[in-house]
């Protein structure tokens, strides 16, 4: 086991200092801002790792869990007065207590058919927030309260600009989940959620509570995707119910599967990529779709695994 | 003293009567086979017994409790175990990792501590690593406990699924065809571990195609034909049996003499 | 009562190109396993193309037929170069591939023609026909009679032809089929061509009604997923079924219940029968073998 704890500890250093030293490198502010990106996009795949690599249930509706982190950083200090950091936990208790309440009959589904009734729970999220206009502000989307901490930390002589407070802690967020997400992996329910990807009866005869495990992974997803929605809407101070919606869930599947869905770093560095690679496009912006669109099919095609684990073969097999 | 006991099951695919009207018990350190020819409904038994198939018949008791048509999970708490014909290894985990989650019973905990690796987490997990190496080793395994399970050879995979079921700590063990793929040396090696283990109090379910290895452990044999028990008994009485060696030997009777004999 | 039935008549118009679409999933299924996620960008193919082609003086029914074909042999296409090299990969990669599909084909479309909406004239004028106080326009008598037409020649190409018979075979088991002579490969092209040019028709059909845009594909993927599933993905009989239900429900829940809901009411009933009936409403339950 020493073994597999330092490649925990190693996947967690290798992470850490590209976060930390990236900025060393960054022309501008902007450089921030796709950073924290790429961080709140870390972490919702962090989640989907743990529900779709781990566990092997796939959700097409997760940006659904994110929708309601968001908005409740959104409407929570208005309505109840809620600290937006307050908010911010309530709405992931809140994502947590609706995928339990979900999870029960959906997870009884597979394959495709746990796909569209996922798809339809996520469609829902995102109706209702686009069409309660009177609570929600509608499709325009609303503003969203200051976090404070800024300001806080630099009353303690921390001085960060604003790209630069959420760069670290987005960046600090993400390094958390996947911290969390490698501990599980490890663990015994880590080990119960693979096994019943691998052979669901035969992790039922070994006396894996099979249902209880599954929604014990979607229930863990569903606060990753909240956590990473309402970082989102802090760090833009704006949300529209798009957060919600179905091309979200299905960005974020992409990235995670593009990536590598039975890794951490792997889901983290498909966000990494999937989120520069429109940045890079903006230049080709009319060509953007196509080659977005190929680059999944040629992913999916030649690197069944994604691009980490495909990559790390690849190395391993010239040594 | 009866451990396991099977009265009257059936069950009927389409219209298909896949088992009819199986009965028969186990006791515990007893290793009690089944055999019968491809179809005779062994593995559907198995099915059955352990939880994957509810049957529509019958009734199945564990220690004197009605278990039938109980969940696997439920049966694994009750202490049944099993192994799988066709291999259900868990192909994406290490071979040591399979056998660790054959000990989810004993390890499992709050997965709050799971996701936060708080030392109460991580002592289950070293406990269980511990006895997983032991059982790796019971079955000749030991070296390859950090290969993926997939790069496992057929007859490696076989001994991986029993060291599996054996960290359930089973006190009843249900095996379909252990030695099936398995060369004489590895078959020789599984018939002393089944040995071994029905001496420490385990009952032992056996489906099997080596005529040899079953006549030579089992205590006593049930016979199945399209469904149906149509005998059993010792083994010795077994193959001397005129249903058997029509319907289960049939044209190979004489083979089934020499293997006998 | 004329409320109803302006109400049932416009569900049945929007059911019979969701029925279509449900269909060209159900038939691709059947032949790989394979759920197209990219099935509604052959709707929105059939429309632009038929558009474009008829601008540029193409008459009407040679500028439909002409998208057809062409929406088929993408569909061909699409299954040669990324469902076939892709086989027995994981459900959530095969999801991927063929939303990479549908993407490549949205940013082609894009590029090829252009980001406006298109509408070219309806086949038999726009003047709406009196039904007991209720209106139904002629195009949506197209729709309609384009709809049953294809289930029937369908259900004869299943029930009567060799072919046919190949094709369910080939669905129920695909090595007994390579067994007895039926090559599976062949028989997915088949379904790919046959499933593409049955949307390519569906968005011909129903252009003149709702108009076309390079982008209208996802909406008519989900709608097409959800009819497929509420009948029974793989049942071609299901997604006739499935496509009307949803259309009637979505039509009745925008007249009685909110408009701007009508899509929510469709979901939840699909979670709805999901939940009671995991196999959808026509679908076959499966044992697992071990």
């Amino acid at each position: 086991m020493t073994m597999r704890l330092s490649r925990k500890h190693l996947t967690l250093i290798v992470l850490a200092a590209l976060v930390a030293l990236a900025p060393a490198f960054f022309p501008s502010n902007f450089y921030y801002r796709i950073g924290s990106l790429i961080f709140v996009n870390g972490l919702a795949v962090t989640g989907l790792v743990v529900l779709i690599g781990f566990a092997g249930q796939i959700s097409l509706g997760h940006a659904g869990f994110a929708g309601i982190g968001a908005y409740a950083c959104a409407l929570a200090p208005g309505y109840l007065g809620l600290h937006p950091g307050l908010a911010m936990l309530g709405g992931a208790g809140l994502s947590g207590v609706v995928a339990w309440l979900i999870g029960r009959p959906i997870l009884r589904l597979k394959g495709y058919y746990l796909a569209v009734a996922t798809l339809g729970f996520g469609i829902l999220v995102s109706m209702v927030l686009a069409n309660e206009a009177g609570i929600t502000g509608g499709p325009d989307g609303r503003e969203v309260a200051e976090l404070g901490l800024r300001s806080a930390l630099a009353a303690i002589g921390i001085g960060l600009n604003n790209a630069q407070f959420w760069y670290a802690a987005t960046g600090l967020s993400m390094l958390a989940g996947a911290w969390v997400a490698l501990n599980l992996h490890d663990s015994p329910s880590g080990r119960a959620l693979r096994a019943l990807h691998d052979s669901e009866v035969a992790a039922r005869t070994v006396g894996v509570d099979v249902a209880r495990l599954k929604l014990q992974a979607f229930v863990i997803s569903a606060v990753y995707a909240s956590l990473s929605g309402s970082l989102l809407a802090l760090m833009n101070r704006f949300i529209t119910p798009d957060v919600a919606g179905f091309l979200h869930s299905v960005e974020q599947v992409t990235m995670t599967v593009f990536g590598g869905v039975g890794s951490v770093p792997g889901a983290i560095l498909g966000a990494a990529v999937l989120t520069l690679l429109p940045q890079a496009l903006t230049v080709l912006q009319q060509y953007e779709n196509l080659i977005l669109g190929l680059i999944m099919m040629l992913v999916m095609i030649f690197m069944r695994d994604g691009l980490l684990p495909s990559l790390m073969r690849r190395l391993k097999g010239r040594e | 003293m009866t451990l396991l006991s099977v009265e009257g099951v059936g069950i009927d695919f389409g219209g298909l009567r896949a088992v009819n009207d199986v009965g028969f018990s186990v006791s515990p350190g007893e290793i009690v086979s089944i055999i019968g020819p491809n179809g005779a409904g062994k593995t559907t038994l198995f099915n059955m017994i352990s939880g994957v198939y509810r049957p529509q018949r019958g009734r199945i008791a564990l220690d004197g409790t009605d278990v039938t048509g109980m969940a696997p999970n439920r049966l694994a708490e009750r202490g049944l175990s099993r192994t799988f014909q066709n291999l259900q290894i868990f192909q994406r985990m290490s071979v040591l990792e399979n056998v660790m989650t054959g000990c989810h019973l004993r390890e499992r905990g709050p997965v709050l501590g799971d996701l936060l690796s708080l030392p109460s987490s991580r002592r289950r997990s070293a406990a269980t690593s511990a006895r997983a190496n032991a059982l790796l080793e019971r079955v000749g395994l030991a070296r390859a406990a950090e290969r993926e399970a997939s790069s496992l050879s057929y007859g490696a995979l076989k001994r991986l699924e029993i060291a599996r079921a054996l960290a359930l700590e089973p006190r009843i063990l249900l095996l379909d065809e252990p030695a099936a793929g398995c060369n004489a040396v590895e078959t020789e090696e599984i018939d002393h571990l089944i040995a071994e283990v029905a001496k420490s109090g385990v009952a032992i379910l056996l489906v099997e195609h080596d005529m040899k290895m079953v006549m030579r452990i089992s205590g006593h044999i049930v016979v199945l034909d399209r469904g149906e028990k149509i005998a059993e008994g010792a083994p010795a009485t077994v193959s001397r049996n005129p249903k058997v060696i029509e319907a289960y030997l049939g044209t190979q009777a004489a083979e089934a003499g020499d293997a006998v004999g | 009562m004329p409320e109803l039935l302006q109400y049932l008549l416009s569900g049945v118009t929007v059911g019979a190109v969701y029925a279509l679409v449900a269909l060209g999933f159900t038939l691709i299924y059947n032949a790989s396993d394979v759920v197209n996620f990219a099935q509604g960008e052959f709707v929105m193919l059939g429309g632009m193309i038929t558009f474009f082609a008829w601008q540029a003086g193409v008459p009407l029914p040679l500028a439909a037929l002409l998208a057809i074909l062409a929406a088929a042999a993408i569909g061909v296409l699409l299954n040669k170069l990324a469902i076939e090299p892709a086989r027995g990969a994981p459900v959530a990669s095969l999801i991927i591939i063929t939303i990479g599909a549908s993407i490549f084909l949205r940013g082609g479309a894009q590029l090829v023609f252009d980001k406006q909406l298109h509408r070219f004239p309806s086949f038999s004028g726009d003047d709406p026909l009196r039904v007991f106080g209720a209106t139904i326009l002629p195009q949506s008598l197209w729709v309609i009679a384009g709809a049953v037409a294809i289930f029937l020649a369908l259900w004869l190409f299943f029930a009567r032809t060799l072919t046919g018979k190949a094709v369910l075979a080939t669905a129920n088991n695909r090595i007994a089929a390579s067994l007895v002579g039926i090559n599976p490969n062949h028989m997915m092209t088949l379904s790919f061509a046959v499933s593409a040019a049955i949307g390519a028709l569906a968005g011909v059909l129903v252009t003149p009604i709702t108009l076309t845009s390079y982008d209208l594909g996802v909406a008519m993927a989900l709608k097409g997923f959800a009819a497929a599933m509420l009948g029974g993905m793989g049942v071609p009989a299901g997604a006739l079924v499935g496509g009307l239900l949803l259309g009637l429900i979505e039509a009745l829940t925008a007249g009685y219940v909110s408009s701007v809901y009508k899509d929510a009411v469709a979901f939840v009933l699909i979670l709805a029968i999901l939940f009671i009936r995991p196999q959808g409403l026509f679908g076959r339950g499966t044992m697992d073998r071990v």
